[in-house]
């Protein structure tokens, strides 16, 4: 990637970044937009529909938790976050939109109607992280276990889960029990 | 007169043509799909939370596990991320070594797909004639990484060792006389590359073999041409990549696009397709095996004149040798940090995608500098391509509904992961 055609970049992402309240982040030569929950819509549609930018396309969106992140606090203000990558195939870029969710009632505007990917990604995110997406179609679970409750991926869920299953023969069916098995740690976490 | 009323039906988890666990709930107007609700995650094995809990070595390989027919262009996207966030260059023969496997990977993903989807829609025999050259870069993978499947083999830093001098050969047996067992070793007497080279010569002919049996074939053409037709625009807004977006006549491709290790120094060309059906999507990816074919050529004949190193000497990242841990205590600390501890990344997050042969495969690293990613999320191309099932397969037959599954090459390992 040329200089020049960053300084662009970063020209064009300043200037919609000051519309909608956003910040601008440039790091691994990889563009983040940082925007306020209520202005999200409104930045992705022009981030879509604007000729500078043209991001035709969603090609993945995530949740995050960030509750034991060691920036939580001045770095991520919020427990959660929806991430967005974008791909402009016309033009060639991506760019990664970040909006944080309060950790009561994370609930954000769905993108479905921006984008048709939207509706699985943002399934799986309601499914793994509890993030609600206000406006879905058909927001049900999309990966874990008919009847399963929690969500899996939030830091405050075990690895190894709540309960676990087997086929009872006095009953004749599967049934569920508390998991037996002692959570450990095999390599422990080292920040240096 | 009777009432005529849509019926829902039940297809999979245990179907053949479900490609492995998909459940699809279809609402059915006779023989024509009104709708499909795909049920998925049946496979599910939170392989991003498992991340979450090792060290980034510990994590190859599960990224095996996710597309489990293109094993090591998952291991590709996950290593370059890491390299990425470490900011490390790999050596150049590691690269050669990384894309010659990238490419032996597509073509035995897209053999394997042309297989299954010819099986799915009654093409049985191609299904032999695929597997039996699947069957060599099997040997070739565990030649050079000692598994046949989960290799394991890509490290940040490089790869885990050079390429063999010797190609494993077949030894004498009852079953066999030994003109047979001599025949066969026939390209085995010299190294890997030698074994891959002759593959390498023998293959378009046996591409054209495969052609021979679909392209012009009437019922072939009756089971794909004009089935699920997806339009440019769709197939951008459903966040299609891959063979799915240039079948619907994108020259969309990673490599060419934003390339990463020695893509830029290797020619080939994108293929394309102009009606977006399941036709088309078939036409791609067999001339895909060709260009991989032609690909892996130039890197065999780069390999070849050019040995060096295949891993970064940074033994905070890499091992050192065993020989010099024997009298080097330097070694012998690295060796125990780096197994015992890992290696820590800077703050910050990176997103990696490589072409793998399905789509756009993408790892998103967030780390806050511990020897364990803080999150990981796999952006796995067949995710995207299920969502569409409903779409695609709207107004068409129950039996084109295995048709659409198979040019959509899903395999589970990703879609669920």
């Amino acid at each position: 990637m040329s200089t020049a055609n960053s300084d662009q970049k970063r020209t064009a992402f300043d200037a919609v970044a000051l519309k909608f309240d956003a910040t601008v982040d440039e790091d691994f030569e990889e563009f983040t937009l940082i925007v306020p929950a209520h202005n999200v819509i409104a930045l992705l549609r022009s981030l879509r529909d604007h000729p500078d930018f043209l991001f035709e396309q969603l090609i993945d969106l995530c949740g995050v938790d960030f509750d034991q992140h060691a920036g939580r606090g001045d770095k991520h203000p919020e427990r959660f976050a929806v991430v967005y990558h974008l791909l402009s195939v016309s033009k060639n870029t991506r760019v990664r939109v970040v909006v944080y969710l309060p950790e009561v009632e994370p609930i954000v505007r769905t993108v479905v109607g921006l984008w048709a990917s939207a509706n699985w990604f943002e399934r799986e995110a309601f499914d793994l992280f509890g993030i609600l997406f206000e406006g879905h179609p058909d927001l049900r679970r999309l990966l874990t276990d008919y009847g399963f409750v929690g969500h899996p991926f939030r830091k405050d869920f075990p690895l190894s889960g709540h309960v676990e299953m087997r086929y009872d023969d006095e009953k004749g069916r599967v049934i569920y029990e508390p998991v037996s098995i002692e959570p450990r740690v095999t390599v422990p976490r080292v920040v240096r | 007169m009777t009432e005529i009323r849509n019926y829902t039906m039940n297809f999979g988890p245990q179907h053949p043509a479900a490609h492995g666990v998909l459940r699809l709930i279809m609402e059915m107007d006779g023989e024509v799909v009104e709708r499909i609700d795909p049920h998925i995650g049946l496979l599910h094995r939170a392989t991003e939370k498992l991340a979450e809990s090792k060290p980034y070595n510990h994590s190859i390989g599960y990224m095996d596990r996710l597309d489990y027919v293109s094993m090591m262009c998952n291991e590709h996207a996950y290593v370059l991320a890491i390299e990425k966030l470490l900011g490390v260059q790999v050596p150049i023969r590691a690269q050669y070594i990384r894309v010659m496997f990238s490419e032996i990977t597509r073509i035995r993903n897209h053999l394997l797909w042309i297989a299954a989807h010819g099986l799915d829609i009654g093409a049985m025999a191609v299904f032999l004639y695929a597997f039996r050259e699947r069957e060599d870069l099997c040997d070739v993978y565990e030649a050079t990484s000692g598994a046949r499947l989960h290799a394991a083999y890509f490290r940040p830093g490089g790869v885990y060792r050079d390429l063999p001098e010797k190609m494993p050969r077949y030894a004498s047996s009852k079953v066999h006389s030994d003109d047979e067992i001599h025949a066969k070793n026939m390209n085995r007497e010299g190294s890997v590359l030698d074994f891959i080279e002759s593959f390498v010569e023998r293959f378009p002919a046996c591409v054209d073999e495969y052609e021979n049996l679909l392209t012009d074939n009437r019922i072939w053409k009756q089971r794909t041409v004009d089935i699920a037709v997806v339009s440019p625009e769709r197939a951008l807004q459903l966040g299609f990549t891959g063979p799915m977006l240039r079948g619907s006549g994108f020259a969309w491709d990673l490599r060419r696009k934003q390339p990463y290790e020695v893509y830029p120094e290797l020619k080939f060309d994108i293929p394309v397709g102009a009606t977006g059906d399941c036709y088309d999507r078939y036409l791609v990816r067999m001339e895909e095996m060709r260009q991989s074919n032609h690909i892996i050529k130039q890197c065999v004949d780069w390999l070849k004149d050019n040995p060096g190193s295949v891993m970064l000497d940074d033994h905070k990242l890499t091992p050192p040798s065993r020989e010099s841990m024997k009298d080097d205590m330097e070694s012998l600390i690295h060796h125990f940090k780096l197994f015992t501890e890992g290696y820590s990344t800077p703050p910050g997050q990176v997103y990696q995608a490589v072409e793998a042969p399905k789509g756009e495969f993408g790892i998103y690293i967030i780390s806050d500098g511990a020897n364990k990613p803080y999150r990981l999320k796999v952006r796995a191309p067949g995710f995207a391509h299920l969502a569409a099932l409903d779409e695609m397969a709207r107004g068409h037959m129950l039996s084109d509904v295995v048709a659409i599954i198979g040019t959509q090459d899903i395999v589970f390992g990703e879609v669920d992961r």
